[in-house]
């Protein structure tokens, strides 16, 4: 693009902050390759004020297919009742329950690198925080889907809440299945929060340089008249704060809650105190390696290596790395509290994950969630773009197969072997599935064409020029030659 | 219907968060109150530089979320103890044990919600309409530049001299700016 060259070469004019300087004390910059606070401007809103590249038309049109099976999928269901689905007696939770924790897993990413790093002042998230929050956000209706439909009478679904109703009944508190409710739908809406004021400066941007009447509006009204009021910025930080530490117990309560939907019942396999730890471990696990595909497909697509940068991607390796490893030691833990309760029960349900009528998933489960991630221990495998892509993408795999591996291994081998069964999924069960990465997909796409991708306000704090007692050489450089355009 | 239009105040451009910095330690050291500097991202600092008190929010983010948790616990209480009374595996109609994890949740949604409304009463936001938005330069707040408005109200608010102290100041440059339609 013009601008986008015009910027570049008066950007290599511009005397640039010295090679080395760094914002972070000690380690490499946050953004490299360009130090300008009007290029970083221009690269993310150019993004969407480009027309897009043909890549997103792809990505665009097949999601919306899969958004249209989705649709054709619950039509079916609704109409003829979850009776559609491969569940059976005793396996009443099936791929609905599987894909909801799934969803909700991949969910977590997005509040872990926006509030927890930013909490342990881990100023790298700043490049990668906005994408994520969204994908969290998608992550999170897809999640909410699954509970919504699995009830089969939907249109019964408001008995979840409580509100007053004809038949004077109120929901059972103690039920986690409750807790449940309450827990994703406020873990969703504080998400969907915490990311509309991380972009209220940045939607001001885009209503600052649109051409077009409508996109003024529209991104003038959501931008609330933000007009860079230090006034103003001193309560945002402080609101920012807030919420990240608002979000950061949250994202921790949502998966711990909805592992007590399995570990308060009864059942063998579910009822272990380890799974609220395990079940988080497990989702930051899945949710940055969801992080990790989108972010490597998106800065292919918009050429944003220079704020996506390579360092990104190895933190999060490493943080794969790591909660990998913590979920491979909670499975090896489960089987050794399964032999040391001398409980039979208990015993047996895990013999029978490893080695029995489901011991295919668990190996897929095992293969992928816990040997594939040690790649990460080598430096070369965590700067190679392919490896990368490839390892997340068979995580994510593994981590479907686990909560699959969870929820019907203990179902199918009941206490009572005359009520064994064996589940296998049906047509419906699988377009729903793929319906919802249309609908996640569909979402993913709009907000990349339409929203700012890179917090644009908060990556600027963390450019050498940001510092207000930074090098006032360079400051004073890079003033003379960007007033002269 | 049209008024004759009145002063805003005058708006100076910096080019660098360093001048800004400076500029607005000028303003405050001159005794200014009706002023404010405004810019791309929070430079580090500028609030205390402008000499701004610390932010009300926590309070109110603390209370909301009190309010929210107590109204889960009373709630849990009320329906399971008092309006719908169901033992249930025979467990205790009402135990604080298991309300933990609602009591938790809606603490924290009260808190998000208080959190934002209290952000947005602070600001006075939504404010669709600001004299500053008329200034062609001012389009750039959003992108590299830096601003100190000073308001024609303040008390110490002299055309010459104001100007002259955000030029010396090292302001790029200085502007008048209007308010047309607000009174």
């Amino acid at each position: 693009m013009s601008s986008h060259e015009h910027t570049a070469s008066l950007l290599d004019q511009v005397a640039r902050p010295a090679t080395g300087y760094d914002p972070v004390g000690g380690r490499d910059p946050l953004v490299t390759d360009r130090a300008d606070f009007a290029s970083i401007t221009n690269d993310v809103c150019g993004v969407i004020e480009r027309k897009p590249p043909v890549g997103w038309w792809v990505f665009f049109l097949i999601s919306l297919g899969l958004l249209g099976l989705l649709g054709l999928s619950l039509a079916v269901l609704v109409y003829e009742g979850t009776g559609v689905w491969g569940i059976n007696s005793p396996v009443g939770w099936g791929w609905a329950i599987v894909n909801f924790v799934f969803w909700v897993g991949i969910g977590h990413a997005g509040t872990l690198i926006s509030a927890v790093l930013f909490l342990f002042r881990q100023k790298w998230r700043t490049g990668i925080n906005r994408f994520a929050e969204a994908m969290t956000i998608f992550a999170v209706v897809c999640a909410l889907l699954f509970p919504t439909i699995h009830v089969g009478r939907i249109w019964l679904l408001h008995y979840v809440f409580p509100i007053p109703n004809q038949m004077g009944a109120w929901p059972n508190f103690r039920s986690p299945l409750l807790w449940d409710v309450f827990a994703v739908s406020i873990y969703g809406t504080t998400s969907i929060l915490f990311w509309y004021i991380g972009l209220i400066p940045d939607l001001a941007t885009m209503r600052d340089r649109a051409k077009s009447k409508i996109a003024q509006r529209v991104y003038g009204a959501f931008a609330l008249g933000w007009r860079g009021s230090t006034r103003h910025w001193q309560h945002y930080e402080v609101a920012y704060l807030l919420l990240a530490g608002l979000a950061t117990p949250l994202v921790l309560s949502v998966h711990s809650i909805v592992s007590f939907d399995f570990a308060v019942s009864q059942l063998p396999g579910w009822h272990t105190t380890i799974f609220p730890p395990y079940f988080v471990a497990g989702a930051i696990f899945s949710g940055f390696a969801m992080v990790m595909n989108l972010v490597i497909l998106a800065r292919w697509a918009f050429k944003l290596e220079h704020i996506f940068t390579m360092k990104h991607l190895e933190n999060m390796a490493r943080v794969i790395l790591l909660t990998g490893s913590m979920v491979g030691y909670a499975y090896a833990m489960e089987f050794f509290i399964a032999w040391y309760s001398g409980n039979p029960n208990e015993s047996f349900a895990f013999i029978n994950r490893a080695f029995g009528n489901y011991a295919w998933a668990y190996w897929i489960m095992m293969s992928c969630n816990v040997i594939s991630p040690q790649i990460f221990w080598f430096k070369k495998a965590r700067n190679n773009v392919f490896i990368l892509f490839v390892v997340s993408v068979f995580v994510n795999i593994g981590m479907w197969f686990e909560r699959f591996v969870i929820t019907v291994t203990s179902l199918s081998r009941d206490f009572l072997p005359a009520s064994w069964d064996y589940y296998s999924p049906t047509i419906w069960d699988i377009s729903t599935f793929l319906g919802s990465f249309g609908l996640f997909g569909t979402l993913m796409c709009l907000f990349i064409r339409f929203v700012p991708q890179i917090a644009i306000a908060e990556i600027k704090t963390v450019l050498p020029a940001a510092d207000p007692h930074g090098d006032p050489a360079a400051h004073k450089s890079h003033g003379t030659v960007e007033g002269a355009h | 219907m049209s008024q004759p239009s009145k002063v805003y105040g005058l708006l100076a451009e910096f080019e660098t968060p360093a001048g800004v910095y400076h500029a607005c330690e000028t303003v405050r050291d001159a005794g200014y109150t009706r002023w404010d500097s405004l810019t791309p991202f929070p430079v580090h600092g500028l609030d205390k530089a402008m000499g701004l008190k610390r932010s009300p929010l926590p309070w109110v983010t603390l209370v909301m979320g009190l309010t929210g948790a107590s109204s889960a616990m009373a709630l849990q209480w009320w329906v399971g103890a008092i309006e719908y009374k169901m033992v249930i595996s025979g467990k205790p109609l009402f135990a604080w044990q298991p309300s933990i994890p609602i009591t938790f949740e809606l603490g924290v949604i009260f808190a998000v919600f208080g959190t934002l409304f209290g952000l947005l009463h602070l600001c006075r936001l939504p404010r669709f309409h600001h004299p500053l938005f008329s200034s062609a330069r001012f389009d750039r707040v959003t992108d590299d530049r830096f601003f100190i408005a000073i308001e024609s109200d303040d008390p110490k608010y002299d055309p010459i001299a104001t100007r002259s102290l955000l030029e010396s100041a090292g302001a790029s440059a200085v502007e008048l700016v209007e308010d047309r339609d607000e009174g």
